[in-house]
């Protein structure tokens, strides 16, 4: 359950749309929904978001399983989303989606077992220029390489500690 | 009409339609998957490439979705052009890099929409080497079977689905090369449409699962073109057999009836047919060994005839021959239509208002056209589920069609409509007694009791036609609505009206009739439907004669009666106390029928009838068309026959003049258009027995029918004469004419490329339009412009007696069948029996959910738990009709709560 807080805030967010329309804030309350509810969305939070935007579940289901950004699996405290399309495959991201995998032993999906790492890949995100390049958070990490994978790991460790 | 010109040639198209359809009606081949005649087109596969051109002089052209461009007139296009048809090889490649080889264990093997375009387009080496994605397989209860890694991702299962039909419980899932079409979790499909998947889905993906039971594939089957029993609308279908078993039905394009679609009664309440519990063997009763053999059974009949009082129980399930047949046999004036007084009483006002000519029936076709629907008291969801989902697209379709007329987008362009029409309906007031799936499209929905519903209708037609009377003490409530009502109806150009029998109450048909004729008069063209109760109840309603009262009463008066008793179990068909009555005062009963039922249990003489499968008989449906259903398989014992067969033998044991001839199907219907004028064509509805293509009759079986002179080994290694069918031009061979038949004896959709039921765009003079040679079936009621004679009759204000209640049939789509619900998915799915009061009503009386009420009807009690429910007005007492073993009360009568126990 979101707090007052938050309740307020979807409030918000379906008031941004005409009445009877509340289905357009799906895509912004299942973020929230996200943030606030580990990072991922069980379907007990999908079928909460449903009741609060009074669609039916299959509905929001549809939606959360398309988007990549939404996890459907609990996932670790940062999540490596690395972008395979083309760009920057030619870029060398296999290279880096192997070496992510070495480095920390999981693969595609998975979560380390101490919880703090998630591996994902995704789809073009429009930072081709870039490439290769991965999100984190809410951050883009460009022009990737093994070292500054080390490097954005070890930042990641440090501020888990 | 524009021209077009494909490959060079110049071709005269129909305007506003889009490349696709214009090339299939020219019977092009022209592979698609994504578009669907009567769902549009969204452009999702990339199938349909073919090039275009600028002009003569452009040589390069470009690709585009045929399915997405609008016929213009002068176009060029090309659909053979080296690109096109590279595209096109290169699409189906790519659609089928996941999809498994398994074709030999896939039930859509032969009748698959995929296999025809991917040999179509020239595919045949598979060059992907990679693992293919497989996914996790749902259940979807028992009758659609769930094989999700045949995918393509052609989008037509959900949009057929949710767009459509309106089904929730259905949807995609995911993106890229793991999309998903299934339910959120394992569960029984909600929607009663939800068979229609097995056809919409181009591959295996949804398929048949009673077909499963018994597999056969479709080259394989022996095929005719039927009717389906389950209601009074008279969907067409064809019927499948393989070793004397039906195996499957499948829908049979009729433009307009049933268009492409079935619903789930109709598609899978067949397996009666298969039952054990079928009646095999003729049997006289009360001597040691009862079962009988033909010549036994005939001379015991003849007995039967001479110095009884003959009466005939005539029933509204079994086809005009056999009816017709019984009354031959046993005189008019002694045929009775085996249902009560009520509803023969409301049943003829139909056949009146029908056969005066003065308003127009409406097909279904028609109803999905109408621009304004009003739903006068018939729950149709259940009692006529196709005519729910037509009026679906009725509603649908409005909006659609008031959208686009201010833009230039074409109606077939699915996607963009959708966009633009977001939430707009078209009109539909659903006025029932209780709540239907159909109130969430409705613009007007209202719950009341029968005689409140009539009043809506008569203040409906007198604003329309203020010469007509003010309902006295009508409510403001009452009047709003009707003032909305009716000017959504003077808007509309085409309003259908709709009621029917299900309530039994003859006020509904007289207000529906005042407000279609009050309508019709100010220029428009309205239109009445009426839903009847069974597949043939109009039909036997036209015959015009009376009701089981009237038989019980000429049963009492003669003390020497011998009853027979036409396929009608009267325990359903009639309150029990009264089926009673009447076996208690004849002397004798005899019973054709094909299931054993407690009807058959009080025959003297039981007679097997054959089921519709394995009978030639013609059915009136609700528009009073009559529609042949041709024999799909003869049974192997002989002794289960036709009903009028076995009738007009036993009348030719009254006769010497006889001359030992049986009278062939057609000959009947001649017979009984010459004794009755209002059935005058019923013999045009199908060619006649000794119809001949070329010389040739018209095989059941493809082509491709495997096993022909081996699969009767086990009995005689010689392989056996095809049987021999005098009764219709069909054979039961492979061998006959090929081309197109007449519409009523095409057997099943095949085409050269084309095995799935695609083919049917061959037998089209155009995409989703009527069938070359017109549809099938005579209109036996046609509007002459004779002047109406209005009702004016209003019935009082319904008012809720003290501890007394108005008894109103439930109707549910699955359980209220007696055929369907043998099919054990279906019974699966029935509710069990309960009463139903209002929550107020409940209150007062002090009832509790579940408590275990008694009530007596005719004179039985019948005691089942209450279930109290949520929109039935006070005053009214539901009570599910027809669920299996459940009597037939006195629909319309009051009755009350003698005991309760908690
Ligand atoms: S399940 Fe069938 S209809 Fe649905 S997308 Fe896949 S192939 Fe098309
Ligand atoms: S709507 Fe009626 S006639 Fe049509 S398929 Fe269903 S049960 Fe059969
Ligand atoms: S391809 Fe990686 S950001 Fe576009
Ligand atoms: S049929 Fe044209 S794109 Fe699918």
């Amino acid at each position: 359950m979101f707090s007052e807080e938050k309740l307020n805030k979807v409030k918000e967010i379906i008031a941004r749309y005409p009445q009877g329309k509340q289905k357009s804030a799906l895509i912004p309350v299942l973020h929230l929904a996200q943030e606030e509810f580990g990072g991922w969305l069980s379907s007990e939070t999908m079928d909460y978001v449903a009741s609060l935007l009074q669609i039916t579940s299959i509905e929001v289901y549809e939606v959360a399983t398309f988007y990549s950004m939404f996890n459907l699996q609990p996932v670790g405290k940062h999540v490596f989303e690395v972008c395979q399309t083309g760009p920057c495959m030619l870029r060398g991201s296999d290279q880096i989606i192997d070496y992510i995998k070495k480095k920390l032993d999981i693969g595609v999906g998975e979560t380390t077992k101490d919880g703090l790492f998630t591996l994902k890949t995704v789809e073009c995100l429009g930072a081709c220029g870039y490439a290769p390049m991965m999100q984190l958070g809410k951050h883009y990490r460009e022009h990737l390489t093994p070292e500054k994978v080390d490097a954005i790991i070890e930042e990641c460790r440090a501020k888990a500690n | 009409m524009p021209t077009i010109y494909i490959d060079n040639k110049a071709f005269e198209v129909k305007a506003g339609k889009n490349l696709l359809e214009a090339c299939l009606s020219l019977g092009l081949d022209l592979p698609y998957f994504c578009w669907h005649p009567a769902m549009g087109s969204v452009g999702a596969c990339r199938q349909c490439a073919v090039k275009v051109f600028k002009d003569e002089e452009d040589t390069r052209g470009r690709i585009v979705m045929s399915c997405m461009e609008s016929v213009k007139d002068g176009l060029r296009l090309s659909v053979n052009d080296k690109t096109a048809t590279t595209f096109r090889s290169q699409v189906i490649e790519w659609l089928m890099t996941n999809h498994p080889h398994d074709c030999p264990v896939c039930d859509e093997g032969g009748c698959c929409h995929l296999q025809d375009v991917t040999v179509m387009t020239g595919h045949n080496y598979r060059r992907y080497e990679y693992k293919k994605r497989t996914y996790t397989n749902q259940y979807l209860g028992p009758l659609v079977n769930h094989e999700m890694n045949r995918c393509i991702q052609c989008y037509r299962c959900v949009r057929y689905y949710r767009d459509y039909a309106g089904g929730k419980d259905l949807n995609v899932f995911s993106a890229h090369n793991h999309v998903y079409f299934g339910r959120e979790k394992d569960g029984v499909l909600q929607s009663p449409f939800s068979g229609n998947l097995v056809e919409v889905c181009p591959t295996g993906v949804f398929t048949d699962k009673t077909l499963k039971e018994h597999y056969t594939r479709k080259w394989d089957l022996t095929n005719a073109p039927a009717v389906c029993q389950h209601c009074s609308l008279g969907c067409n279908v064809i019927a499948g057999e393989r070793y004397g078993q039906l195996r499957n039905i499948v829908n049979r394009y009729n433009s307009e009836v049933n268009g492409y679609f079935l619903c789930d009664k109709g598609r899978f309440g067949y397996e009666f047919v298969n039952s054990e519990n079928r009646v095999t063997q003729p049997l006289i009763r009360k001597r040691q060994s009862e079962a009988v053999n033909r010549a036994t059974l005939m001379q015991h009949m003849s007995t039967l005839l001479s110095g009884h009082t003959l009466i005939g129980i005539g029933s509204p399930r079994a086809s005009l021959e056999s009816n017709y047949a019984l009354m031959d046999l046993v005189g008019k004036e002694n045929f009775y239509q085996g249902i009560p007084d009520d509803l023969v009483y409301i049943e003829q006002k139909i056949v009146d208002i029908l056969l005066s000519g003065a308003i127009h029936t409406p097909s279904l076709k028609e109803i999905e056209q109408a621009d304004a629907v009003l739903i006068l008291g018939e729950d149709i969801w259940n009692t006529a589920p196709v005519m729910a989902l037509a009026v679906r697209q009725s509603v649908m379709k409005t909006a659609a069609t008031h959208t686009t007329e201010q833009v230039a987008i074409p109606l077939w362009h699915d996607m963009a409509v959708r966009e633009l029409v977001q939430d707009a309906k078209g009109f539909l007031a659903n006025m029932t007694v209780t709540a239907s799936p159909l109130d969430e499209i409705s613009a007007s929905t209202m719950r009341a009791a029968p005689d409140d519903l009539a009043r809506l209708g008569f203040a409906i037609a007198h604003i329309l036609n203020p010469s007509l009377p003010e309902v006295p003490d009508a409510t403001d409530a009452v009047r709003t609505q009707a003032m909305n009502i009716s000017r959504a109806l003077q808007q509309a150009k085409h309003p259908v009206i709709i009621t029917g029998t299900s309530c039994w109450n003859n006020a509904l048909v007289r207000a529906a009739f005042d407000i279609a004729a009050a309508l019709d008069l100010t220029e428009k063209r309205a239109g009445l439907a009426f839903v009847m109760q069974d597949c043939n109840s109009l039909g036997l309603a036209m015959m015009r004669s009376s009701s089981f009262e009237k038989a019980i009463t000429s049963a009492e008066r003669s003390s020497n009666v011998t009853a027979i008793i036409l396929e009608n179990d009267l325990y359903r068909s009639v309150p029990a106390g009264q089926a009673d009555a009447f076996f208690s005062s004849c002397k004798n009963v005899v019973v054709l029928d094909t299931l054993h039922n407690r009807t058959t249990e009080r025959a003297d003489v039981l007679i097997p009838a054959a089921t519709f499968a394995e009978a030639d008989g013609t059915f009136v449906n609700n528009e009073a068309r009559a529609q042949c259903s041709s024999q799909v398989f003869m049974p192997a014992n002989s002794e289960v026959r036709e009903s009028f067969k076995w009738l007009s033998e036993i009348r030719s044991l009254k006769t010497t003049a006889g001359n030992g001839h049986e009278k062939h199907p057609d000959e009947i219907l001649q017979a009984l258009e010459s004794k009755f004028p209002q059935f005058k064509g019923i013999s045009r509805s199908a060619p006649p027995h000794d119809f001949r293509f070329h010389g040739a009759r018209i095989p059941r079986e493809s082509h491709r029918y495997s096993g022909r002179t081996a699969m009767q080994a086990n009995i005689d290694v010689s392989e056996p004469k095809p049987l021999q069918d005098d009764d219709s031009p069909l054979s039961y061979t492979m061998e006959g004419y090929r081309g197109p038949a007449p519409s009523p004896l095409i057997p099943f959709f095949w085409a050269p490329g084309w095995n799935s039921g695609q083919s049917v765009n061959k037998f089209q003079l155009e995409t989703g339009g009527s069938l070359k040679g017109g549809e099938p079936g005579v209109r036996l009621a046609e509007q002459t412009g004779v002047t109406p004679v209005f009702s004016r009759d209003i019935p009082d204000a319904f008012t809720a007696r003290q501890d007394k209640w108005l008894l109103l049939p439930q109707y549910h789509l699955f359980g209220s069948g007696e055929l369907s619900v043998y099919t054990e998915g279906i019974a699966s799915q029935s509710p069990a029996p309960y009463i139903s009061l209002s929550r107020h009503d409940a209150e007062r009386a002090g009832l509790k959910e579940g408590d275990i009420v008694t009530v007596k009807s005719d004179g039985k009690a019948y005691s089942l738990p209450l279930s109290i429910h949520g929109s039935l007005p006070d005053g009214i007492m539901l009570v599910p009709a027809g669920l299996r073993g459940m009597d037939s009360w006195s629909w319309g009568g009051w009755v009350n709560i003698s005991t309760v126990k908690v």
